[in-house]
């Protein structure tokens, strides 16, 4: 074998690897010296905003970070909350946008492998994964493939792994043409005290590799995901790792051996910039350097340099550091589930990482370099203009309710998400008591896990980015909401938050505004929610050229039903029920799916949200459940009142009759408004007859109908329709767009 | 009552099954696909999951995994055995049934509630369930059953179609079949999943009738 020989870095190479001018002088300085080509390819992917945060940051402060249930805020590999009984929850949400965009399959798959590792990676097994998802126009020629491949990957890997997809959300709007969105959230749970940090420490201890060999894939893909898209975007396809499921499956099977066992110090993920970032990231938090010699690494290919050893994100990889004493358990365990196993260095008291190829030294750099000194930009930002207050004077008033609403039930946005979660599967691990489709938030139950617990777990995600492209701040906090009104709908308390941060270029100092607004209104409604932010994802320039995407600060929120048997759902059981409205705030067609639907139009000044009236509704409708006063409950959300009502009697083997004229239900508004109207916190509710004294002493709640046997929805001077005709628009629309037929608009 | 459930590298039903039989009261022996040595047991299962990542075909490596050649013997002794969606994959890979799963029609994934008839209540896993309609959940890429017609044929006059999907055919299985069993009735595979409607709070418990046949008395 001839010895290698490490090349030098280069200005030229520096700005190839996305380091800015300035950022190229500061590595030169700190160093006092050039850097070699590992070197380089360490800092600029440390430095890249995928890793660093470089833009966010700053920004990212504001966010209630603790609270009573905190165990583990931002900062690890997720976050984890106490969910009392000596149980913790673990969770997290990041973005593959870049990759999945670039390859749909792999992209989402790896996704959901990769937060699939932040997860079990703390020590907790997973056991629940959401997704949110964002694409372009259904007519755009690319929308019906990326869709095809988005949810196929996340399918085939979740699927695969054993862990259930309970919930998600799918958006299509054109500022997504250039650019979707696959944000994937997984949750897993653990004992408190078993939660294992991604630390090194111990002068002497040694840094062992675990799982999948090493290819050249995936080199710099943090690089890739910090950077907008333009004409090469082809050429991008190399950087776009393969995943293999069973490889995940094994190793997580292993992790979770090793975990029961005691028999390591610490352990990290190699997620995005490989073993750069584990490496580096575990050394910064120990406070301790580390050595390691890249002959050492299991590779998959021959030949490979140190440069393409760190740099590399094959997936399913772990970094352990472990005493030497605990070696022997580690590898017994790998022996068994058939994964990989090597030390690859140990740690040492330099406080620099130290990277070896056999003798030749390849990099040698202060851990702190490339973490906690990394750079931090304030960058400029301008509140974005706030658009005109809706004026209706030109929008006629419904003329056709029922073809309105048809049309709203056929739309991209509102019709059914079946052929989509239908891919998934819903019910691996028999803990799944509300489907996505069942409720408004995915739940599952812990019992069967842990016997004697009798509580579950609601989850949602959620961004309307309409709203928060209108108005960052109060379209923010209208997430925050949302997820909470969602959770309570089930009958479950929000108790925190993990949210990614999808926008376009922080160079554009009108979507650096976006994000700093953005980031107040959700820290408002965490603090006044009391639902801490505990870990999260920022994934910038997404953007094609100069088009970016509406912001899309997508909110990922958990809660807790103390009693499983007391979960809420959203289609009624039974016919002769009372039927109620309930809530908050004046429905508003500004920024509504209605105006989007019908007219094109993205229009209308957001109405302030205000938080305190929202949460008090929410509560009031979680007490309900608690009570077992409800047999449903079904936020309105996009599409409005008629919506929801509609959207209840599809999931439902009964209709609803409402007896009220709509005159005197929404006084003084105009029929689109009041029927297709959005914002504000609004619930229907379904009650036994029985449980009228409960309802009546909420204020505001409104008895407006009854459920019937008839599967239809029936309203005196508004619609008469029946579940057979919904269900022809809104149970197929999916499908066509998946086929690159969508239904005319 | 001893139930053994085998766990390749893959399976990922393989706890819920265990589960599902400690709440029906049975005693559990974990069983791993390196095992030379089957320990005593009343019952053999191969849970669902994606067994060696599926590679190469569905079941076929874990068809060839150490353990089988012991859970032959014991089929072959009369055992019951129950192979659940990827494990009823491993019984066609294995040749303990006949016939043979392909890719779902409409090639996609398909997870969702079935309902599927009992046709056949004298195997070892569907005692007392003559007649009877079940509610149970499907989670299959590959839940295709497939056989030349005359193995059908053969199939449906030896009485071993086990359950059939109730009207709609999710995945374009021949014939509408669910589930067979072999000749000597003791060897039952099936793609739903039984242990997946297990509790009341999961929807239905009309799994527990078939996990449950194998226990002593039946379980209701």
């Amino acid at each position: 074998m001839t010895k290698h020989r490490e090349p030098l870095g280069s200005k030229e190479l520096a700005k190839k690897f996305g380091l800015s001018q300035e950022e190229w002088e500061s590595v030169l300085k700190r160093l006092g010296r050039n850097p070699t080509l590992t070197e380089l390819g360490l800092f600029s992917a440390l430095w890249s905003e995928h890793c660093s945060y470089k833009s966010s940051k700053v920004h990212l402060k504001k966010f209630p970070t603790k609270g009573q249930r905190v165990l583990q805020g931002p900062g690890e590999n997720a976050g984890a909350i106490d969910l009392g009984g000596g149980l913790a929850a673990v969770f997290k949400i990041e973005s593959h946008n870049h990759p999945s965009y670039i390859e749909p399959v792999q992209g989402a798959a790896t996704g959901v492998g990769g937060i699939l590792r932040d997860i079990f990676t703390m020590g907790a097994r997973p056991v629940a994964l959401m997704n949110s998802l964002r694409f372009g126009r259904p007519e755009h020629p690319k929308t019906p493939h990326l869709l095809r491949g988005v949810v196929k990957g996340i399918g085939s890997y979740g699927n695969a792994v054993g862990i259930p997809t309970i919930a998600g959300e799918v958006y299509f709007d054109p500022s997504y043409d250039g650019n979707i969105l696959v944000n994937a959230f997984a949750l897993g749970v653990c004992k408190p005290g078993e939660v294992v940090r991604a630390v090194a420490k111990g002068a002497g201890n040694l840094i062992v590799y675990l799982g999948a060999t090493t290819g050249r894939d995936g080199i710099h893909g943090a690089t890739m995901a910090s950077a907008s898209f333009g004409e090469d975007i082809e050429e991008k396809r190399p950087t776009v790792q393969v995943g293999d499921p069973f490889k995940e499956k094994l190793l997580l099977e292993a992790c979770m051996e090793m975990f029961a066992e005691g028999c390591l110090v610490g352990i990290q993920d190699m997620g995005a910039a490989g073993l750069s970032s584990s490496s580096s990231e575990m050394a910064a938090r120990g406070g301790v350097g580390l050595e390691i010699d890249t002959q050492k690494v299991p590779a998959r290919e021959t030949g490979m340099t140190p440069y393409e050893f760190m740099l590399s994100e094959s997936q399913e990889r772990m970094l352990i550091c472990c005493r030497p004493d605990q070696l022997a358990a580690i590898e017994r365990i790998a022996y068994k589930w058939d994964v990989d196993c090597a030390v690859i260095g140990k740690v040492t008291d330099t406080q620099r990482l130290v990277v070896k190829h056999g003798d030749a030294l390849a990099a040698d750099v202060p851990v702190k370099e490339l973490t906690d000194n990394a750079p931090l930009y304030e960058r400029p930002h301008i509140a974005p203009p706030s658009p005109a207050k809706l004026d209706l004077a030109n929008v006629a008033d419904l003329s056709d309710v029922q073809g309105s609403l048809l049309r709203l039930l056929g739309s991209p946005n509102l019709c059914s998400r079946r052929w989509v979660y239908r891919q998934y599967d819903q019910d691996v691990g028999t803990l799944t008591i509300r489907r996505p489709d069942a409720a408004d938030a995915g739940v599952i139950m812990l019992g069967p896990m842990f016997p004697g617990r009798k509580d579950a777990l609601a989850m949602t995600v959620d961004c309307n980015a309409r709203y928060v492209k209108a108005d960052p701040l109060e379209g923010s906090k209208a997430v925050a909401l949302e997820c909470y009104r969602n959770l309570a709908a089930t009958g479950a308390l929000g108790l925190a938050i993990t949210d990614c941060l999808n926008f376009g270029s922080p160079e554009d100092p009108i979507v650096m505004g976006e994000l700093a607004l953005a980031c107040d209104g959700l820290a408002a409604a965490a603090r006044a929610l009391d639902t801490p932010v505990i870990s999260g994802n920022v994934s910038l320039y997404n953007q094609t050229g100069d088009d970016g995407i509406d912001p899309t600060p997508t909110v990922g929120m958990v809660g807790q039903i103390a009693d499983a048997t007391k979960t809420g759902r959203l289609a009624p059981r039974a016919a002769d029920l009372d039927v109620w409205l309930f809530g908050t705030g004046t429905p508003s067609l500004a920024q509504s799916e209605w105006l989007f639907v019908s007219r094109g139009e993205k229009k209308g000044r957001l109405p302030p949200v205000d938080i305190a009236a929202q949460k008090a509704a929410c509560d009031a409708v979680r007490v309900l459940w608690e009570q077992d006063t409800l047999d449903a409950a079904h936020d309105v959300a996009e599409g409005g009142l008629l919506v929801a009502l509609a959207e209840m009697v599809l999931a439902a083997p009964v209709g609803i009759r409402i007896d009220q004229p709509l005159a005197s239900i929404a006084k003084g508004l105009r029929r689109d408004e009041a029927l297709f109207g959005e914002h504000g916190c609004r619930f229907v509710l379904v009650a036994p007859k029985d449980q009228r004294a409960a309802l009546e002493k909420l204020s505001g709640a409104l008895r407006v109908g009854t459920t019937t046997t008839a599967r239809r929805l029936e309203w005196t001077d508004v619609c008469a329709i029946g579940q057979e005709a919904m269900a022809a628009v809104f149970d197929t629309a999916m499908e066509r767009i998946a086929e690159g037929t969508p239904a005319k608009r | 009552m001893k139930v053994t459930v085998i766990t390749f590298p893959g399976s990922n039903c393989d706890r819920d099954v265990q589960r599902a039989f400690l709440g029906l009261g049975a005693s559990l022996i974990i069983g791993w696909h390196e095992d030379t040595k089957l320990e005593a047991t009343d019952a053999v299962i191969l849970p669902g999951g994606f067994s060696y990542g599926d590679y190469l075909r569905t079941g076929a490596m874990a068809a060839r995994a150490h353990i089988m050649p012991e859970v032959k013997a014991f089929a072959d002794r009369g055992g019951a055995v129950l192979g659940i969606c990827n494990g009823f994959q491993i019984l066609c890979e294995a040749g303990m049934l006949e016939g043979a799963l392909l890719r779902n029609d409409s090639l996609s994934f398909i997870c969702e509630d079935v309902k599927i008839d009992v046709e056949q209540a004298d195997t070892k896993w569907t005692r007392g369930l003559a007649g009877k309609t079940l509610r149970l959940p499907i989670a299959h890429g590959d839940g295709n059953f497939y056989a030349d017609e005359a193995t059908l044929d053969r199939l449906e006059a030896e009485k071993r179609v086990v359950f059939r999907y109730e009207a709609r055919n999710p995945n374009g299985s021949k014939r509408r079949i669910a589930g067979i069993c072999n000749a000597n009735r003791n060897v039952v595979g099936l793609m739903p999943h039984p242990e997946r409607a297990s509790d009341v709070l999961l929807g239905s418990t009309d799994g527990l009738q078939i996990l449950g046949a194998i226990l002593e008395g039946g379980a209701r």
